[in-house]
């Protein structure tokens, strides 16, 4: 295969690419031997949001003695603005789980679990018949568990994930070291996103020199983006790391004079809309104060006001907030009452403003996983772009944008308190 | 008796999961824990010297004082 795209989402038909389908369109599997060299090599790093490196993670499970480890495929997808798992896995559901395949004969583990978000049943289906096409070869593999959890946005955190598959409770856990590793009842687990498997599957396949022809030196490799907001429609496209800005918004057909573009996702930043011949890619969104994140970009046009898209995403996270921690179960929701405070532009806006910032320093770093952290830095990204907007709202007047309530950032219904659903 | 190391420092660290914001550590131990606005403690994060013996009684008061027990004491290779 050529170094061209597109990678993950090759022979994109429509529909999912059946196991014959997807033998035919990727060589079959040849490297046995090797694979974690050639994972190393590649520098390939997690597509879930933390851009950790895969190879890292995976060496620390192959150095974990036990027996029962599992290999979990991440597809919750908890992120509303992204497509990418979904489209990936109605795509090449086969090139995930080749991927996850390999991942397990690195670490030495006898069972995948595939967790994907139940309310998506198509993608539930689609991976049911995958997984029994899979059950018929003569080559026996690991053993495929489907598992079908409910959607919340921490659900695919990767604690609370482990701990649905071990407790039926979709709720993160307190992990008191960064190193600590997770467990499938007493099996260490390895928790990598589906996007992240696809790509460890061509690795395995193509190798890790054919990986590094696309993207940069310290981001390798292609990514996919889930562009929305001011586009004609919303899409997936899989980008080279280190394509510009300007270029992924040319290609998704998306508005080229954006206000602000929302990067990362929901726990991710606001990028001022001057900043569209940065590369893609984390090395250099990060000195602008961007990120790749979850591969979310949100384009907000001149006429949206960014303090009301930032409300409603905080007033929704403060709800997904799974209220086991007091700072954020208790923060989130002063932040979002702050927010619409500003917005509004009542009375005693600039004693508000200071006391948000405030708000933010406390909030941070203080919950069991990094959920309020991601909110802490979007509304601080928020008030560094949309300062003069917030300045003029905080001083009394509301912005257009805000008095027409266009709304461009797609924001899920709040679901009652009462009726979230965490088992 | 231990015999009390002199080198190295610790942090206290809560589990903010157990934390129910009872707020017995700010009053154990003012000098290491603040208490927010909700009433959940902010841990000071730098480490203290193992050699203070007064924080570090007082952190220990605040590890047994802690009706939720989710505070522990924490060594660092470190004192600041």
């Amino acid at each position: 295969m050529n170094a061209t795209l597109p990678r993950v989402l090759h022979g994109a038909t429509g529909r999912p690419l059946s196991l014959a389908e997807h033998q035919a369109t990727f060589a079959a599997p040849v490297r046995t031997s090797g694979l974690f060299e050639e994972l190393e090599a590649s520098g390939l790093t997690g597509r879930g949001g933390g851009a950790f490196p895969t190879s890292r993670k995976v060496s620390l499970l192959r150095n974990q003695r036990g027996h029962g480890k599992v290999v979990v495929v991440n597809a919750m997808e908890g992120e509303p603005e992204a497509h990418k798992d979904r489209t990936l896995l109605s795509t090449n559901p086969h090139l995930v789980l080749d991927g996850a395949e390999y991942l397990a004969a690195m670490i030495g583990a006898k069972t995948v679990a595939v967790c994907v978000p139940r309310d998506n049943q198509t993608v539930v289906h689609y991976l049911k018949r995958a997984i029994y096409e899979r059950t018929l070869r003569t080559h026996k593999g690991p053993t495929f568990e489907l598992h079908a959890a409910p959607w919340r946005y921490v659900a695919g955190e990767e604690s609370a994930l482990v701990h649905w598959l071990n407790d039926n409770e979709s709720l993160p856990q307190y992990r008191a070291s960064r190193t600590h590793v997770l467990r499938v009842g007493r099996g260490p687990a390895l928790v990598d996103n589906a996007e992240t498997c696809a790509h460890v599957a061509l690795i395995g396949r193509f190798g890790a020199a054919w990986f590094r022809e696309m993207g940069t030196a310290t981001s390798p490799g292609s990514a996919l983006v889930s562009l929305t907001g001011a586009v004609d429609r919303p899409k997936v496209l899989e980008v080279s790391l280190g394509t510009t800005l300007a270029a992924i918004l040319d290609a998704g057909n998306a508005d080229r004079r954006p206000q602000a573009l929302l990067t990362g996702g929901y726990g991710g930043t606001w990028l001022a809309g001057n900043h569209l011949d940065v590369p893609y890619a984390n090395e250099t969104l990060g000195p602008v104060g961007a990120m790749v994140g979850t591969g979310v970009l949100v384009v907000l046009p001149r006429s949206g006001c960014g303090l009301l898209e930032t409300k409603r995403v905080v007033d929704w996270m403060a709800n997904e907030s799974a209220r086991q921690c007091g700072p954020c179960a208790f923060g989130l929701p002063a932040l979002a009452e702050d927010l619409t405070h500003l917005l509004h532009a009542r009375r005693d806006g600039p004693r508000v403003l200071a006391r948000l910032i405030e708000r933010c320093g406390v909030i941070e770093g203080r919950g069991a996983c990094r959920h309020p952290d991601g909110v802490v830095r979007m509304v601080r990204s928020a008030l560094s772009v949309f300062a003069t907007d917030i300045e003029r709202h905080a001083q009394g007047s509301m912005c257009e944008g805000a008095k027409a309530d266009e709304h461009w950032v797609t924001v899920p219904s709040i679901v009652h308190e009462d009726e979230l659903v965490w088992q | 008796m231990a015999i009390k190391p002199k080198a190295g420092g610790f942090v206290l660290r809560v589990d903010p999961i157990l934390c129910d914001g009872f707020g017995h550590c700010h009053e154990l131990a003012p000098e290491l824990v603040q208490i927010d606005e909700w009433g959940y403690p902010i841990i000071k994060g730098t480490p203290t010297p193992l050699s203070d013996a007064d924080a570090l009684e007082s952190a220990r008061f605040a590890v047994r004082g802690c009706p939720r027990q989710a505070l522990r004491i924490e060594r660092t290779p470190t004192s600041n």
